[in-house]
């Protein structure tokens, strides 16, 4: 056995980080295709008499939307107070309090609430559309689909990616408003300030840039969750511990791409 | 089939070749299928014969060679007369497929909500109609997980029928079936074939299955055809390989005693 036959150990390294980085181009290839494909199909489906299905954008809108209220309008409600308490407690030292309304304002429409939403959604909805699509990919029914001639992206992946279009910028605002009363509450509370009072001094001081901003993320973060939760599903192989094993994948990965896409698009949008 | 009948053929298979990552899995297959016979590919596991399933099923696009179902190659077909050919092709999988979201009169019914313009009362009855020759009648109302796997087969094969398509692909009926029911569905398929008069490609490796449906068999052994013949002539074959499968013998490769060291050590 000739050393040849035996890669040293920096080359093994280098190979694996290669490998590693094609894949990871391959795959985001994958989602742009799936997204470019989805946009086509709602756009000339009727044309070739195979239109997306309103039903199923209203069906998955309902999963990912509806059913979310209850905990995102808690879970937003929760951030505006925290925001409130530690906001206060900062701003004591100043003798500023009652600036506090201008921070929990611009926190929770500009960051917070697309923050948590999306981060919610991956979890909740990205997970569940991995699953569901690696059940089906195991099970044959996506082969199922195309034998039938019902082309699997305009059936599961444009409803999807429509309704996450719909939903999450929605979500936004409620968590936006959510987070302003969680805030209002704790400020008349803590300041004895009426939530009149609060409400008119955050319309004063929140532009419409700022909101706008908050839900141009939430359109980006949308279709993260979207593409990743699809494209781990339709990837799955090796039964059921694989679609386990996609599920996990397709929250950790989203969410990441989520506080990463959030950090780069804050810079921009800021400029 | 009676020999006074011209044989038309239904689906052309010319020197198919495929792979799956490097591997090679198909090394130049040919296949010839006539209208209304009932032809079975047989084989071991890793034989080939899903493989080839699923590139007559136009699912994969192979390396090299031509498909041509109904006189239409489909490695050259768009995705228009993809979608128009396949109204005339039924596929029953071998887990059944049927999504598990819908009732089991709408898996059957969706063929025909997606290809046609009937009205629903008309699709019901067409439904209906399958069901009960299938005999599922009584059950479009459960849902898929509330169905044995017998049922689940049938009813997969009804969804496969429901529009009456020329060529109905069957993938391992038998398999996870007791022995009643999967004679049962043996008969089914015979039945299907007298009433419906289409042509049927079933892959098994049920060899009492295989017998009693084909007219022809095709044997696929390490992704070569070993031949395609009657099932008398093929009982007959005195090819060693066949032999094997016929009469459940485990394969004697010989051993290369260099290649096997090599193999162990993981050394190329």
């Amino acid at each position: 056995m000739d050393e040849s036959s035996r890669p040293s150990l920096i080359r093994q390294r280098v190979e694996r980080l290669g490998i590693v980085v094609v894949r990871g181009i391959e795959e985001s290839g994958y989602m742009f295709r799936l997204l470019y494909e989805a946009i086509e199909w709602v756009v000339v489906g009727k044309q070739r008499q195979q239109p997306v299905r309103v039903t199923s954008i209203v069906n998955e809108a309902v999963q990912i939307g509806i059913m979310a209220v209850p905990i995102i309008a808690v879970l937003c409600f929760s951030i505006g107070v925290m925001l409130a308490i530690q906001g206060i407690e900062t701003l004591k030292t100043y003798g500023a309090e009652a600036q506090v309304v201008l921070g929990i304002a611009l926190s929770v429409t500009r960051e917070f609430s697309p923050l948590i939403v999306s981060i919610l959604i991956a979890g909740r909805s990205g997970s569940a559309i991995a699953a569901r699509i690696g059940t089906m990919q195991e099970s044959q029914e996506i082969d199922a689909l195309r034998v039938i001639g019902i082309n699997p992206v305009r059936h599961l992946v444009a409803p999807i990616v429509i309704a996450m279009l719909i939903c999450v910028p929605c979500l936004v605002i409620l968590g936006d408003v959510m987070g302003l009363l969680g805030g209002a509450i704790f400020t008349r509370i803590d300041l004895g300030l009426p939530i009149s009072v609060y409400f008119d001094r955050t319309f004063e001081v929140l532009s419409v840039d700022d909101v706008m901003q908050g839900l141009i993320k939430s359109l980006v973060f949308a279709v993260i969750i979207a593409l990743v939760g699809l494209a781990n599903g339709f990837q799955v192989q090796g039964g059921a511990e694989g679609v386990g094993r996609s599920t996990t994948r397709s929250v950790v990965m989203s969410i990441s791409l989520i506080v990463i896409a959030d950090m780069v698009f804050t810079y921009f949008l800021n400029r | 089939m009676s020999e006074s009948i011209e044989k038309i053929p239904v689906v052309e298979v010319d020197n198919l070749v495929t792979h799956y990552g490097d591997r090679k899995i198909l090394n130049g297959v040919s296949l010839n299928i006539y209208q209304g016979e009932i032809i079975v590919i047989m084989g071991g596991s890793g034989s080939g014969k899903s493989t080839l399933l699923r590139h007559l099923l136009g699912l994969h696009k192979p390396t090299s060679g031509c498909i041509r179902l109904l006189g239409k190659d489909i490695t050259k077909l768009n995705n228009q007369e993809m979608y128009a050919l396949r109204r005339h092709m039924g596929v029953a999988f071998q887990g059944g497929a049927l999504f598990s979201s819908m009732t089991v009169g709408e898996n059957v019914m969706l063929p025909l909500r997606e290809h046609t313009k009937l009205d629903e009362q008309t699709m019901q009855i067409m439904t209906r109609l399958k069901l009960e020759l299938v005999n599922l009648i009584g059950f479009e109302d459960l849902k898929p997980s509330e169905l044995s796997g017998g049922m689940i087969k049938r009813a997969a094969l009804a969804r496969a029928v429901v529009m009456d398509p020329k060529l109905l692909f069957f993938d391992e009926p038998s398999a996870g079936l007791d022995p009643v029911a999967a004679v049962e569905l043996d008969e089914l398929i015979l039945k299907l074939r007298s009433a419906l008069k289409m042509s049927i490609v079933v892959v098994t490796h049920e060899l009492d299955s295989a017998f009693k449906i084909a007219d022809r068999i095709t044997v696929l052994d390490q992704g070569d055809i070993l031949m395609t013949d009657t099932v008398e002539n093929v009982r007959k074959s005195d090819n060693q390989r066949i032999q094997n499968l016929l009469n459940r013998m485990p394969r004697d490769d010989a051993v290369d005693t260099d290649d096997y060291l090599r193999r162990l050590t993981g050394y190329n």
